[in-house]
């Protein structure tokens, strides 16, 4: 029980895959337009990193070494294929909006990047909660942001008009406070250059409450670091990258 | 004309990393200094265009003719993760100065999202395969002016006082950010 836990908080807080490993940041910054379709596309990572560390942690002992990177991509590709099917049917507007970000899951790092440092040399039920505890604080980030964008961007979260709703005076203290004729929205925070302020922003502020936590406690702050090649981090790298 | 205006806009208008923000993995971390950034950017422009070769003669003439076109996903991740072991071992072989400069980098590319989202979008659109050539060649070309940039940005940014919060990832971020910017400007274009 206490590894579940302890794997959960990994995920979600200690070794979160958006603001501490800056893994897979393709997805991270092209679908978070909106709240939605930042969830959503947390939930179908979560769902197929689940899935293939399963997988994975089962056939762990099947899996010649030299062979396991070919493997797990098959693995990983045939789940990425049946969801695309699934948000096909059951969610074409989410299906639509994130395109052809679905496919790549294939290749986020979040995901062979488990299945090579866990989920292929742990048992099945700890690689199942890793699974779940590295997507859900991929979702976690992804939302972050989706809601920042869209409260910026369209003036609303997850979809509900905020500066409409609180315009009509449905909350008593900002009754006349709030005018939604006067409040223009900020088209840029749903353009590719406010992705990348978004998320600059909300490492910055992270940093800045570690930095602060490090010195009250006289320790080194654990910050966000793209020092190494952060593309394969315990994936693909053979060789390392020569004067980096 | 039609391919001289695509060419343009896969290399600057529709920048992958910039304005369809893939390949962000390499584009971030291997950007540090101009020689790197240099050496990943001619072997993203190496392999990318043969795989948008291989993966739209694929498509056209063994998954359209069997009726597999759903399973292009895992085909082409797999094509890909074989040829950059192929490019890589063929290189090491036949033309050891060019696998010098690139080798380091080769391994790296199949994690890179671009190839395979390049080699997707090809199929997504329709592109004849002549299309998809250039489609490849001037995407992976806009890839490598983006992260040659970037690497010089960050080369300076190094020896300056930046608040301690924003030191390594959020700066790079900003900087890409105000790139961003800048490319948009290139929508008026075509």
């Amino acid at each position: 029980m206490n590894k579940i836990t302890d794997r959960l908080y990994t995920g979600i807080v200690k070794e979160n895959p958006t603001f501490v490993q800056m893994l897979g940041m393709c997805p991270t910054l092209a679908v978070t337009t909106t709240a939605i379709n930042g969830f959503g596309m947390g939930l179908a990572t979560t769902v197929i990193l689940t899935l293939s560390n399963l997988m994975i942690s089962m056939l762990r002992k099947l899996i010649p070494d030299k062979v396991r990177i070919p493997a797990f991509i098959v693995v990983i590709a045939s789940f990425v294929t049946i969801v695309q099917f699934v948000m096909q049917a059951y969610t074409p507007d989410l299906y639509e909006s994130l395109g052809i970000f679905i496919p790549l899951i294939v290749v986020n790092c979040v995901i062979l990047g488990r299945a090579e440092s866990y989920a292929s040399k742990n048992a099945v039920i700890p690689s199942v909660f890793d699974g779940i505890g590295m997507g859900l604080g991929f979702t976690l980030g992804l939302t972050l942001i989706g809601i920042v964008r869209e409260f910026f961007g369209d003036g609303s979260i997850f979809g509900i008009d905020l500066v409409a709703k609180l315009s009509e005076g449905n909350v008593p203290v900002l009754t006349g406070m709030v005018n939604s004729e006067a409040f223009s929205t900020i088209t840029i925070f749903k353009l590719a250059p406010g992705a990348f302020f978004v998320l600059a922003f909300l490492i910055a502020f992270i940093n800045h409450r570690n930095i602060k936590r490090a010195k009250a406690e006289g320790t080194e702050p654990n910050l966000c670091k793209l020092a190494d090649c952060a593309s394969c981090k315990n994936t693909m790298c053979k060789g390392s990258v020569k004067g980096e | 004309m039609n391919i001289i205006l695509l060419a343009i806009s896969a290399a600057f208008v529709n920048n992958v990393v910039l304005s369809q923000f893939m390949g962000i993995c390499p584009f971030l971390g291997v950007s540090k200094k101009i020689s790197t950034a240099a050496g990943m950017g001619g072997a993203v422009i190496f392999v990318m265009t043969i795989a948008s070769t291989v993966t739209s003669l694929i498509y056209k003439f063994v998954l359209v003719p069997f009726e597999l076109e759903y399973l292009n996903t895992i085909v082409f991740i797999l094509v890909i993760a074989a040829l950059v072991q192929f490019v890589e071992m063929f290189l090491k072989k036949a033309v050891p100065a060019l696998y010098q400069a690139l080798g380091v980098y080769l391994p790296l590319i199949t994690t890179n999202c671009a190839v395979l989202g390049i080699a997707l979008s090809n199929v997504q659109n329709g592109y004849s395969i002549l299309e998809s050539i250039i489609c490849g060649f001037f995407s992976a070309v806009g890839f490598a002016v983006a992260i040659i940039i970037l690497a010089g940005i960050r080369e300076r940014l190094e020896h300056n006082d930046i608040p301690e919060s924003f030191k390594g990832a959020p700066s790079v971020l900003i900087a890409a950010g105000l790139m961003a910017i800048a490319f948009m400007g290139f929508s008026g274009l075509i």
